[in-house]
């Protein structure tokens, strides 16, 4: 059977829809132990009412899912700040082997010596990156890192003796993820304007920098896509408010191999491993977010650091906590499986290669820049760096928003761009290739930019239905919330 | 500079690269970054030479054989952390590109695949937990627990928390970083020093507990409801294979760690952590949740839902700051149950029930060890060595054996033995007799 | 034409004042806010009985992916707040000035209505 004979109905099944009582996908050995006495039936569940399917019904709904992804490997993918870039393959190899993949977190560190050796050698690299002094790879993603960061900082503050230093600065173009991690942080956050260049107005900074700072988190390059020339004034007018800055590292791809954070005056920066170092984001995680810290928060680090110790010329490796360390944040150690995907890309490039990925990547970037800033409204025109912020105003004015330029890609079979962030762009679409897409890649994509241009001011209709050949057109996200159904139920 | 770094990640030629150059109009790819202050631009990076995908492969490997691998060695370890069978089709269909390579389902069209996926674990973890609503997934059991905790406060309004100290004493450490930056109050009692008042937010306990032990969940519910309090349970997806589902016990939040079902240990993660609750507090529920509806021609399709409690549009006022979690795990473990189904995943849930009492009755019987049995319990239990828990760890080492983990801190030379169904007869008796030779000194 | 009936008062903040016959004011958000917002789908409302103070804080309106807070346009006691409404949000874009109204309030200070404004200062308001 065809996909088109199927019925419309096979093609959304679910698990329950195709389950038949009886069948079974896995069957697992009779037990070798003496029967013991199972427990009390009360407390024992008579229902468990789960699908039944064969082996193949698994495999077959599974891959038919998978098959209405566009994906990296599948598809042109340039979603602005999410840097989705060739995922190598060799990563996910070496980090299914056994000796990785089946070892248990609490094994005795003598018998797990060569994954503490790897993350040993990755927290060096990390830090030689951003050049920090210290660094844990204990975060989970992104927003962990920075609750992390943002802990640390009121730490450094109690431990200083100025607890009522409680206000966090955050951008105005911010992710949303810092002013929520200040906020579990139990900071109060005040936001701050960006001038009409895009970058941090220092006046609006100087003005809010008062004895109740406690730190600014930014983003370098900004949400914009635009390196702040006055970073470093920036980070200084906080440390003279007694203030810490920390970087959130959403957009180190720009950045790898060409500057450390360090030097520009950052206290702590999360690095955002599943985008910078390629590590697959499988949907929606798992990432990766260690942080690469500075003298003054070294202490405050979250538990565990891998601790390398080479006396007696024996080198040897263990996890330690530091001195006033904000705790721990997992019961693990951090996402192992994906740091050493992170340590094989980095290893794969060494300092050249990753210098030759920010290149590409910016140069990319810059190439889409002016080759659509004719069709696209450009809001900061200056050199972007590893993704560029267009608005469709110009096509708002044809009826058309982001949001149908966005969809009608999909039909040209391109991964949308990211929309309407930062919030503080009218109509936003930011745009970010990554240095692993080709120029051939880059111009059919600008063909296809230039050909929803033209259908925006011709066909408009064309674009606000779009898309056309998906499995589902576009859902109703009202009645999705206002009736949630989150669950099948039978 | 001139410092062209060929790879095969990198598919410019160095005549494209020159011909984007003079499009977007300057000489050098340097050109770009003239934005960094140039006192800070191009420092000296020192990392160690690139390797090609032949010697990477060699040196990760290298790496990987200093480690020793549960299964090569028998392993009793458990303590939150499980080795239990992963069928085959798990790492097949989630290697697949089309799921590990796609982001965040933003764009709903696109992502059908990743969404009802997900749509397929929120339903067979509610139908686990015996609860109404989940979500698409926190990082890990830990801190679903502590996203749990500061749910129940959100929806008391109340700042102080009862978390049993029967719970994971890894988990109670990250309960502290996560509530008391908030002014959150944590008591940890036993159970039979619980009060609950006024002020409490909710009773935190897991099921079974960090002992084996499987709590009596129906009175804690009493206890939680009568001072308006709720009952948040953390509890391992294997044990619900047999056990009393929390839910049917009353309990108004379940989480818990994915990790038994189909992910493997991977030194301690990724994993991801379910989080589940009653239907009137899914407005409260930290995280992403997708739901189902219709597109305009009535086809049912999948989006991410309830969005505004989310950072991205509350920002400092969101549920919680979580963003990427960790979808691909939880598409792994709804493979595994829907490859399971309920005779599967009963089965390893006995499974593992009758190997662990086999082993307790084994090492029970050996000189010198006690095996504290009080009530029910699942597949894990503390032993009283005779000898100090590290010395016993060491020589069961020396004979190729990953003992139970140390919890002498709470017991006197005890040690939490885990068994599962991948544990044989042949190693739990090799235990034993390991065992019984430390116990004579050897 | 304005959307916006002439015998109602506005706020800035986009909510609409009805005095009723009994002297009760009956409140909702303004067919300009609703347009705005979009698809409406979820109210957070005050408790019946509780007392609210002009200007403060009294709910949120959402919708599909934004949060609008609702700030008391007068002071006074909720009488009854439009069950209706929170089961079906959509009554917000309906008919924003009529069966979608949110809450009817025992008014404790009459002089604060007149700090709201027409229909004509509104729609000035909205269109600067």
């Amino acid at each position: 059977m065809t996909t088109e004979t199927r019925k419309p109905q096979e093609s959304h099944q679910t698990l329950w829809d195709i389950s038949v009582p009886g069948r079974s996908g896995v069957r697992l050995p009779e037990s070798d132990v003496p029967v013991q006495p199972m427990p009390d039936a009360a407390l024992l569940r008579e229902e468990l009412p789960l699908p039944e399917l064969s082996e193949l019904d698994v495999v077959r709904h599974f891959t038919r899912l998978s098959q209405k992804n566009f994906s990296i490997d599948t598809n042109f993918y340039p979603l602005g700040s999410c840097t989705m870039k060739y995922n190598p393959k060799i990563n996910d190899m070496v980090a299914s082997t056994p000796g990785f993949s089946g070892i248990h977190p609490l094994q005795p560190e003598e018998t797990v010596q060569g994954a503490l050796e790897l993350m040993s050698n990755l927290q060096d690299m990390l830090q030689e990156i951003t050049g920090m002094p210290a660094s844990t790879l204990a975060p989970l993603a992104g927003a962990h890192g920075e609750l992390s960061g943002v802990l640390m900082i009121r730490a450094f503050h109690e431990q200083n003796g100025n607890p009522e230093r409680k206000v966090m600065l955050i951008p105005d173009s911010a992710h949303g993820t810092n002013p929520a991690s200040a906020s579990m942080a139990g900071f109060d956050v005040v936001t701050v304007p960006s001038d009409d260049q895009g970058n941090m107005d220092l006046k609006a900074l100087e003005a809010v920098a008062n004895d109740k700072l406690g730190g600014l988190m930014i983003t370098l390059p900004s949400t914009l896509g635009l390196f702040d020339p006055g970073i470093v004034e920036v980070c200084e007018i906080v440390h003279e408010a007694g203030g810490l800055v920390y970087g959130d590292g959403a957009n180190m791809n720009a950045l790898l191999g060409r500057v450390k954070l360090n030097d520009l005056g950052f206290d702590v920066v999360h690095l955002n491993l599943h985008k910078t170092t390629s590590t697959p984001h499988g949907g929606g995680g798992p990432g990766a977010g260690p942080i690469c810290v500075g003298d003054k928060l070294t202490p405050f680090m979250p538990s565990p650091v891998v601790e390398r110790d080479s006396e007696g010329g024996v080198e040897s490796f263990k996890l330690v906590s530091p001195p006033n360390t904000i705790g721990t944040l997992s019961a693990g150690h951090g996402n192992f499986g994906v740091l050493v995907r992170s340590y094989a890309y980095l290893r794969a490039l060494g300092a050249g290669g990753i210098r030759q990925a920010s290149g590409d990547a910016v140069l990319n970037a810059n190439y889409l820049l002016k080759r659509l800033e004719h069709l696209y409204y450009l809001p900061y025109d200056r050199i972007c760096m590893h993704e560029v912020v267009f608005s469709g105003r110009w096509q708002k004015a044809q009826g058309v928003k982001a949001l149908d330029v966005s969809k009608r890609l999909i039909d040209y079979g391109v991964h949308p761009p990211t929309m309407y962030f930062p919030l503080i762009v009218e109509e936003a679409l930011m745009i970010e290739p990554t240095e692993t897409e080709s120029k051939e890649t880059l111009d059919a994509f600008v063909d296809v930019m230039i050909a929803i241009a033209q259908e925006s001011g011709q066909t408009p209709e064309v674009l606000t239905e779009a898309p056309h050949n998906t499995p589902v057109g576009r859902l109703d996200e009202a009645r999705a919330s206002r009736q949630p159904d989150v669950r099948y139920r039978a | 500079m001139n410092d062209v770094f060929p790879h095969s990640y990198f598919p410019h030629t160095q005549a494209q690269r020159a011909e984007m150059l003079a499009v977007v109009g300057v000489g050098s790819v340097d050109e770009l970054f003239a934005d960094i202050p140039e006192r800070f631009r191009n420092p000296e990076f020192h990392l160690p030479p690139a390797l090609t995908e032949l010697e990477l492969g060699r040196e990760l490997g290298g790496l990987a054989k200093k480690n020793a691998v549960p299964g090569e060695y028998a392993s009793f370890l458990g303590a939150g952390v499980y080795r239990h069978f992963i069928p085959s089709v798990v790492s097949a269909m989630i290697s697949r590109g089309e799921f590990l390579t796609s982001y965040t389902p933003y764009q709903p069209e696109v992502s059908q695949g990743t969404l009802q996926a997900t749509y397929e674990f929120q339903s067979l973890i509610c139908e686990l937990t015996g609860m109404e609503a989940a979500n698409a997934g926190m990082y890990d059991g830990a801190s679903a627990m502590a996203e749990a905790a500061l749910m129940a406060c959100r929806i008391t309004d109340r700042d102080s928390v009862m978390v049993l100290d029967t719970v994971n004493p890894r988990y109670r450490a990250v309960l502290d970083t996560y509530l008391l930056p908030q002014g959150i109050t944590i008591n940890t009692v036993s159970l039979s020093d619980l009060v609950v008042d006024e002020t409490t937010a909710c009773i935190l306990a897991q099921y079974p507990n960090f002992y084996g032990g499987i709590e009596a969940l129906g009175d804690l519910a009493d206890t939680a409801h009568q001072a308006g309090a709720l009952l948040s349970v953390s509890a391992n997806p294997v044990a619900l294979g047999m056990f009393k589902a929390p839910g049917d016990y009353g309990a108004d939040i379940v989480s818990g760690e994915t990790q038994p079902l189909g992910v493997s240990m991977s030194f301690g993660g990724p994993f991801v952590g379910y989080f589940t609750c009653k239907n009137e507090y899914i407005r409260q529920m930290p995280g992403r949740i997708v739901g189902r509806t219709v597109d305009h021609e009535d086809r049912i399709g999948y989006v991410l839902t309830l969005q505004t409690r989310e950072q991205h549009i509350r920002r400092e006022r969101a549920t919680s700051n979580i963003c990427t979690s960790a979808a691909l795990i939880a598409t792994g473990t709804a493979v595994c149950i829907a490859a399971l189904g309920p005779g599967g995943l009963r089965q390893m849930a006995e499974l593992s029930y009758q190997k662990a009492h086999y082993a307790a009755s084994v090492i029970g019987a050996v000189d010198g060890y006690e095996v504290i049995d009080d009530g029910t319990w699942f597949h894990e239990f503390v032993v009283k060595c005779p000898q100090s828990s590290k010395e016993t760890t060491k020589k069961l080492l020396l004979r190729n054996i990953i003992g139970g983990l140390d919890v002498s801190d709470s017991v006197p030379n005890g040690m939490l033995f885990c068994a599962t169904e991948m544990n044989t007869m042949t190693e739990i008796d090799a235990l034993a007799d390991a065992l019984g030779q430390i116990a004579k000194g050897s | 034409m304005s959307e916006h009936p002439s015998d109602l008062r506005y706020t800035k903040e986009h909510e609409w004042v009805r005095i009723g016959d009994d002297g009760t004011a009956t409140i909702g958000i303004t067919f300009f806010a609703q347009d705005q917002l979009g698809d409406v789908v979820y109210l957070v409302l005050p408790k019946v009985g509780s007392s609210i103070e002009k200007d403060s804080k009294m709910g949120e309106v959402e919708s599909v992916k934004s949060i609008s807070d609702l700030f008391v346009p007068v002071s006074g006691e909720v009488l009854e707040i439009n069950k209706d409404a929170i089961d079906h949000p959509e009554r917000i874009n309906e008919a924003p000035h009529d069966a979608g109204w949110l809450i009817k309030v025992k008014i404790s200070n009459e002089t604060e209505l007149e700090q709201l404004m027409s229909s004509n200062e509104y729609d000035q308001a909205i269109a600067s």
